[in-house]
């Protein structure tokens, strides 16, 4: 089942900073990181994300659910290197054809392997511990966002887990009325796309409904909206941002300093 | 605040050649309650659309005026609030707090004041739950109760309804109708669709009915409207007091047995149930909200497959197949034997017109084009449809929906047909035609179960009733 | 000929479906995550060619553009779909945001060139060519610097542009055009579009 709320304990330390803050320091600290294609930087940054975690709120099993398809992305890169790197130095330990593997390779991979981990999970851990109603108010009070499409965006949001049930219902619909695809592969992915496509058409159908229930309540009527729920960007939040920026230049300079860096480009 | 001015006002949606409504003059005074009637189709929710200033100039045609206080409804939208027929769409945020009080924030309401007037209407309503509930873990019932507080919360000069306590189990549409008749204060004006006029009556002051050929046919008290039109309105489709419908009671004993139910459950949705259908009997089965009426409904249609316990078909109704149950049969088999009619009738349509929605059943068990034809002609006269074949089926009226969810499951004339509240949001005249539809089926040997809240249908048709109670008590968390 | 609304303000119903399509996008995007790394082995014996499923990334873009026709509509969309396949866990999480931002603006970018007033298919075509070239520019320059530049950076980008003008352009044209035979977009231009013919 697919579901967008949060997963953080509620009143860990930095879970309950503004989501504007946290996406900030998320997008901070990923960027910083980017530069960089050594192992050494994004293995410190790997480390102290992890450092975080409990300041999160966030256990380290549920965040090992969530980031578990990262391991699919580093056997690709693990792959496509062995298959395609660069930078062929080093001494080799196998090469078989296109196959071709080196202590060069091995460490250019594990450089982009950690890479793609330090980057990715600040972001996870700030998603799975966002309410996109917090998001939504912090981006319109905090960030200047537009309040209609920020309204819009998440009225849309709250749609995710209706759609998992309605993908059901679609399913149900046609086996009631003699339509399914038995055992023959090239049906089933036929009723598969059809599926897909009438979720999509009742999703748009719903959007239009809601839209008009919007209106309804006097969304669109350009009297200035007002807000129940104060989003506050304290020196705290301030902290938190300016705190991911030092901690990735840490973690940069601890590369340069040993001579390890490898910028992205240059 | 909230008069309203109609004149010659008519309507004809986008891509329709009828006017939904025609040559409507109305004049409702501030503070007046008026009951709207009218046979299905008539244009109830189309008139109520118009007066929330919902019918936007890019969706259809208009003629004649209509103003509320003297504005264009379209302008006019913060005196006004809306309860749609299908509360599940007007939810708008994640909770339920935060979504009453999107509507006053959409006004401007200063922020000091929102949260007092958001727990007010909630409290009104008799929300049961917490500020923070999530919207998506209501009930249908109580789905309804937080769009009428939403409305409420705006202070609306005029509350517009339509069925608001369709699919409700008794208790709950009491519920609803005592916060409305609670929450309207001396200047409030209300305007109520709702096709059961004995329930509503005590709200209203003036009855007004639709129709469907054009204009208002008849207005006054509901007394006045009633006893100088009293049977010709019966006869037209309009639930009148006082016009009992002949019940239809079963020509012959039950007869084969055709399915049976052990220890059928699927927790936390259903809990353990008996059952057993037999051919040539109208079975119901009642319970409040929430019970796990329409799960038992698809796990017996062979939709869903059973969490505990089994469902067992007959030879006489699955022959070589009763061995297996009906969940893993072939789609095309099923439907010849079990037809299913879905809670929600928008569920169920998968073609863009209404005349392939009939078809496809016949066309799916692969019957001959011409008898497909004639199969879905048949239906489409029967239920009044026929003007209707080219029609998109998601742009039908709540009825004729209803009506249409019903005949697709008929096309294919199963043994067996499970129908989930068959009858809801349906005028006097439909309403006799479907009961009299399922008594035909069930005298010719067919098999009826029908989950229902409406006691009327129950008396009219059903040999035997099955209630189920609540499996989930309490906040019925998923 | 008059294709779009007469103002470029967005109504609501602008609002909510292009929120609404990114989201349904943002689901798919979020399923097709989990295809797109189970493929890689599929696609082991020539990595690049996985791009070819590239396009699907993009489609939100164009559909976007293409439904509400207003100014911003395909980065609205793909930014939408981008946040929600963030917030949703996306293996590569935050990052898509930003990926997100820039091919939105490859489709914007066409869009406006065309000054929004033709939503033909060549226009589609062009919108999904810019989203791919402006997505095989970010991967190239951020993700596949390691890779070897004629074998694999060079096909994986040509192929990325490739997949994003036939399956987001093309693709996403044909898509919005089955969407307006529905009936669901006919307060759309594109819907009444169907009217007439
Ligand atoms: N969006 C739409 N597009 C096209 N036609 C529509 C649309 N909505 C309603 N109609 C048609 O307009 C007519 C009036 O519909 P309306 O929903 O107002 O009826 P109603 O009186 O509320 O009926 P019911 O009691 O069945 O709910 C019907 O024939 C219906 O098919
Ligand atoms: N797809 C689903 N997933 C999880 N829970 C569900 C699902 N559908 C229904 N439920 C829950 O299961 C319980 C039984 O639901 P069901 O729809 O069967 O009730 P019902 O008796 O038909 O109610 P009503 O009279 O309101 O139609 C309810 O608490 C409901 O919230
Ligand atoms: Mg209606
Ligand atoms: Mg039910």
């Amino acid at each position: 089942m697919i579901s967008i709320e949060p997963v953080a304990a509620p009143g860990a330390p930095l879970a309950r900073r503004n989501p504007v803050a946290k996406v900030a320091a998320a997008l901070v600290f990923s960027f910083t990181l980017l530069a960089t294609l050594d192992p050494v930087a994004p293995a410190i940054a790997i480390a102290l994300e992890l450092a975080v975690l409990p300041l999160f709120g966030i256990r380290y099993r549920v965040l090992a659910r969530r980031a578990w398809p990262l391991l699919l992305s580093a056997a690709g890169i693990l792959v496509t290197l062995v298959l395609f790197a660069a930078d062929r130095s080093g001494r080799v330990l196998l090469d078989a054809g296109p196959v071709f593997v080196s202590t060069g390779v091995l460490l250019t991979a594990l450089g982009l392997v950690l890479r793609v981990f330090a980057v990715a999970l600040p972001g996870v851990i700030v998603f799975a511990t966002t309410d996109p109603t917090d998001l939504a108010d912090a981006l319109i009070q905090n960030a200047k966002a537009p309040a209609r499409f920020a309204i819009g965006a998440l009225a849309a949001f709250r749609l995710v887990p209706l759609l998992g049930q309605e993908w059901q219902m679609i399913s149900m619909a046609r086996r009631a009325r003699g339509v399914d695809a038995g055992r023959n592969p090239v049906a089933k992915l036929r009723l598969f796309a059809s599926t897909a496509f009438a979720l999509l058409v009742g999703a748009i159908r719903r959007g239009t409904r809601l839209a008009v229930a919007m209106d309804a309540r006097g969304f669109d009527a350009g009297t200035p909206r007002t807000v129940a729920r104060r989003q506050r960007f304290t020196r705290a939040d301030g902290l938190l941002v300016a705190g991911a920026a030092a901690l990735a230049a840490g973690a940069l300079t601890t590369s340069i300093l040993l001579g390890s860096f490898r910028p992205l480009i240059g | 605040m909230g008069g309203v001015l109609l004149r010659g006002f008519g309507w004809r949606h986008a891509g329709r050649r009828a006017w939904a409504l025609r040559g409507v003059d109305l004049r409702v005074e501030v503070g007046e309650r008026v009951l709207l009637l009218g046979p299905s189709g008539a244009g109830k929710s189309t008139l109520l659309s118009a007066l929330a200033g919902l019918l936007p100039e890019d969706s259809g045609e208009q003629e004649g005026t209509v103003e509320i206080d003297g504005l264009d409804p379209r302008k006019g939208r913060e005196r006004v609030g809306i309860v749609f027929q299908d509360p599940e769409t007007q939810l708008v945020m994640a909770r339920c707090g935060d979504d009453v009080a999107f509507g006053l924030e959409n006004r401007g309401v200063p922020a000091d004041e929102i949260w007092p007037r958001v727990d007010e209407a909630l409290h009104r309503v008799g929300f049961p739950y917490s500020r923070d509930r999530n919207t998506a873990a209501l009930s249908g019932g109580e789905q309804q109760r937080l769009a009428l507080a939403g409305a409420l919360a705006l202070r609306p000069g005029l509350l517009l309804l339509d069925e608001p306590t369709a699919n409700l189990d008794p208790a709950g549409a009491d519920l609803i109708r005592q916060a409305v008749a609670g929450a309207l204060d001396a200047d409030t004006t209300l305007i109520l669709v709702e096709h059961r006029v004995a329930e509503a009556l005590p709200l209203v002051d003036r009855v007004v009915v639709l129709d469907p050929g054009g204009g208002v046919r008849a207005d006054g008290t509901p007394e006045a409207v009633f006893a100088a039109h009293g049977p010709a309105l019966a006869a037209e489709g309009v639930w009148v007091p006082g016009h009992p419908i002949a019940p239809r009671r079963a020509t012959a004993a039950p007869g084969e047995l055709l399915l049976t139910a052990d220890r059928l459950g699927l927790p936390p949705r259903l809990a353990s149930t008996d059952l057993a259908v037999r051919a040539g009997e109208a079975l119901a089965v009642r319970g409040p909200n929430g019970a796990g009426k329409s799960t038992l409904a698809l796990l017996l249609g062979g939709l869903l497959r059973p969490g505990t316990g089994r469902v067992t078909a007959s030879a006489e109704l699955a022959g070589a197949d009763h061995r297996t149950p009906p969940h893993r049969w072939r789609a095309p088999a099923l439907t010849r034997r079990i037809g299913s009619v879905f809670q929600d009738p928008e569920h169920q349509f998968v073609t863009s017109t209404v005349f392939d929605e009939l078809a496809l059943g016949p066309r799916r068990t692969g019957q001959p084009e011409a008898a497909v034809r004639e199969t879905v002609a048949g239906l489409l006269e029967r239920l009044r449809l026929d003007r209707l074949a080219a029609a998109n089926p998601y742009t039908l009226s709540g009825g004729e929906a209803r009506r249409l969810s019903v005949a697709t499951a008929l096309a294919t004339a199963p043994r067996l047909l499970i129908c989930d509240e068959p009858t809801f949001g349906q005028d006097r005249r439909t309403w006799r035609e479907l009961v009299d539809l399922f008594a035909e089926l069930r005298d010719a040997g067919h098999g009826v179960v029908a989950v229902t809240h409406d006691a009327d249908f129950v008396a009219a048709l059903a040999d035997r009733t099955v209630t189920l109670h609540r499996a989930v008590t309490g906040d019925g968390a998923r | 000929m008059k294709s779009t609304t007469d103002t470029h303000r967005w109504r609501t119903i602008d609002i909510v479906v292009a929120s609404v399509i990114a989201v349904a996008f943002g689901v798919i995007f979020w399923a097709w995550g989990l295809v797109w790394s189970a493929t890689e082995g599929a696609f082991a014996f020539f990595p690049p060619a996985q791009a070819l499923l590239y396009g699907v990334w993009l489609m939100p873009a164009v559909i976007g553009g293409l439904v509400i026709r207003k100014p911003g509509a395909a980065l609205y969309c793909e930014t939408v779909a981008a946040v929600l396949s963030a917030l949703l866990g996306s293996q590569w999480a935050g990052t898509v945001i930003p990926q997100g931002i820039v091919q939105g603006i490859g489709a914007e970018l066409a869009f406006a060139a065309f000054r929004y007033r033709s939503f033909r298919l060549p226009t589609a075509v062009v919108a999904g060519a810019l989203t791919g070239l402006s997505a095989a520019l970010f991967d190239f320059f951020i993700w596949n610097v390691d890779y070897a530049l004629a074998d694999y950076r060079i096909p994986y980008a040509l192929i990325t542009i490739v997949s994003a003008t036939v399956i987001a352009g093309a693709g996403g044209w044909l898509l919005t055009k089955a969407l307006a035979n529905t009936g669901v977009l006919d307060r759309f231009p594109v819907g009444r579009d169907r009217a007439l013919i």
